[in-house]
C-alpha cells in the first residue's frame, strides 16, 4: 500500500519538475500579492503589522487556489485519471498521493518564502514563527478541501470560477485561524496553542475525510 | 462468467438501448458493432464500472461488479479512446507506474522486452510526447502484453495503427481468447482467431 502512495507521489513530483512552470507561478503569485500591499497601503509600520498576518494568509489562499484547478484536470485529459479509476487500489489512497504531491509542490513554498515576505510588514520573529507554523499546518487542509471541489468540477466548462466559488467559503476557517494565530502571537497574554492546535485538528480530520469525499467526487465526474 | 442482465443505459433524456442480456465465457471474443451514437462506447464503460447503468444487472463469475469493487477491477484490463499515458514521461516510467497500480510485479526487463515486442525498440527513452499518434497508441497497448488481466475491454483498439500493429494486436487478442481469457471489442475490423469462439453484438439494429 505505501508502495503504492509512493508511486503516484513520485510520479506527480516528476511531472512537475518536467514541466516547472506550473509550479513557479503559483509561488510567484503568491510573492507578488502578499508584495503589492505595503506598495498600496504605504509604509506606516502599525498598519503592515496589523495588516500582514492577514494579507500573507489571503494570498496562500488564492495561491493554493489558483494551483487546484490543475490537480486532476491533466490527468482527466490524457485518460490516465481513468485508468487510476480502474485499478485494483483504493481511490483515497491514490488521492492522497496526488494531494501530497500537490501540496509539495505548492504549499511547502509557501511556508519556506513566508519569512522573506513576512519582512515587508515588519513582523516580529515571533510572530514569523508562528506564520511558518500556521501555514505548515494550514496549507495541507487547503490542499485536502481543494481537492474536493476539483474533483466536483473536472471537465465542466468555467470550473475555475465555479471551483472558487464553491470551496473559498470552505477555506473561512482556517483562515480565521491562521491569521488568527498570527496576530496574537504579538500579545504578550495571549496564548497561540489553542489556534494551532484547532488547526492541527483541522489537518487530522480533512486528511481523513477530503480523499474519501474526493474519490466520491471523482468517479461522478468520470461518467 | 461475465453476465449482463436486462442492461438499460441513458444519456441524458435518451434511451440508448434497454434490455440488453448477454453472458460470456472463458475463451470468448464479443465483437460489439453498431452506427455512431449508439451506446457502443457507452457499453464498455458501463462493463468497467465507469458508467452507471440506468437499471440492471453486470456480474462477473455470479457477483455484481459493483459488489466485487477491487476484485473486479484487478481482472479487468479497459482500453479507451484516451491512452492513458503521460507525455512527460517515458513509456518505461508510463508502463512501470501501470505495472504497479494494477497491483502487478514486473521487473524493468519485463517492460523492456514487452515495448520491443510491440514495435518500440529504440524510442523506450523517450518522453512520449515526441512519439507519433500510433506510436503513442503502442505504448498504451503494450499494456497488453504485461497484464495478467482476465477480462479486457477494448473501444476502437485499432484506429491509428499501421498495417503491421493491427496485426500485431490481432495475434495479442487471439492469444489472449486462446488462453481462456475475455475480450469485449468495438471497432470496424474483424478479428481473426484461432481458437475459441466470437460473438456478435449488433447495437441500435
Amino acid at each position: 500500500m505505501f508502495r503504492v502512495f509512493w508511486t503516484v507521489l513520485k510520479r506527480d513530483l516528476t511531472l512537475a519538475m518536467r514541466r516547472r512552470t506550473d509550479v513557479l507561478t503559483t509561488l510567484f503569485f503568491f510573492v507578488i500579492v502578499v508584495s503589492l500591499f505595503p506598495l498600496g497601503v504605504g509604509t506606516e509600520r502599525k498598519v503592515l503589522a496589523t495588516l500582514g498576518p492577514g494579507v500573507v494568509w489571503v494570498a496562500a489562499l488564492l495561491a493554493s487556489m489558483l494551483a487546484l484547478e490543475r490537480l486532476f484536470a491533466a490527468d482527466y485529459e490524457d485518460g490516465t485519471l481513468e485508468q487510476m479509476l480502474l485499478t485494483a487500489q483504493p481511490l483515497s489512497l491514490l488521492v492522497l498521493a496526488k494531494v501530497a504531491a500537490h501540496w509539495l509542490l505548492t504549499g511547502l513554498p509557501l511556508v519556506l518564502i513566508a519569512p522573506l515576505v513576512g519582512m515587508q510588514y515588519h513582523l516580529s520573529d515571533a510572530a514569523i514563527g508562528v506564520m511558518m507554523l500556521s501555514l505548515l499546518l494550514g496549507t495541507p487542509v487547503l490542499s485536502l478541501i481543494g481537492a474536493i471541489g476539483a474533483a466536483l468540477t473536472l471537465g465542466l466548462r468555467g470550473g475555475g470560477i465555479l471551483l472558487s466559488l464553491l470551496i473559498l467559503p470552505l477555506y473561512i476557517p482556517i483562515l480565521v485561524y491562521g491569521s488568527g494565530a498570527v496576530q496574537v502571537s504579538d500579545i504578550a497574554i495571549a496564548d497561540t496553542q489553542p489556534y494551532v492546535a484547532l488547526l492541527g485538528a483541522f489537518l487530522m480530520v480533512a486528511a481523513i475525510f477530503a480523499p474519501v469525499a474526493s474519490s466520491a467526487a471523482l468517479r461522478i465526474s468520470l461518467e | 462468467m461475465l453476465e449482463v442482465q436486462g442492461l438499460e443505459c441513458r444519456r441524458g433524456d435518451r434511451r440508448l438501448f434497454s434490455d440488453l442480456s448477454f453472458a460470456l465465457d472463458g475463451g470468448t471474443l464479443l465483437h460489439v458493432r453498431g452506427r455512431n451514437g449508439t451506446g457502443k462506447t457507452t457499453l464498455l464503460r458501463s462493463l468497467c464500472g465507469l458508467f452507471t447503468p440506468e437499471s440492471g444487472d453486470i456480474r462477473w463469475r455470479g457477483e455484481s461488479i459493483r459488489a466485487l469493487g477491487d476484485d473486479y477491477r484487478r481482472e479487468l484490463l479497459y482500453f479507451g479512446h484516451l491512452n492513458g499515458i503521460k507525455g512527460e514521461l517515458t513509456g518505461i516510467e508510463n508502463l512501470s507506474i501501470a505495472a504497479t497500480l494494477d497491483g502487478d510485479r514486473i521487473s524493468e526487463d519485463a517492460i523492456w522486452e514487452a515495448l520491443a515486442q510491440i514495435g518500440l525498440r529504440g524510442f523506450e527513452d523517450l518522453p512520449t510526447r515526441m512519439l507519433s499518434q500510433g506510436q503513442k497508441k503502442r505504448v498504451a497497448l503494450a499494456r497488453l502484453v504485461l497484464s495478467g488481466a482476465r477480462l479486457w475491454v477494448l473501444d476502437e483498439p485499432f484506429t491509428a495503427l499501421d498495417v503491421d500493429a493491427v496485426a500485431l494486436l490481432q495475434r495479442l487478442i487471439a492469444e489472449h481468447v486462446e488462453r481462456g481469457g475475455l475480450a469485449v471489442l468495438t471497432t470496424h475490423q474483424e478479428v481473426p482467431l484461432t481458437s475459441g469462439q466470437v460473438e456478435r453484438l449488433d447495437l441500435g439494429a
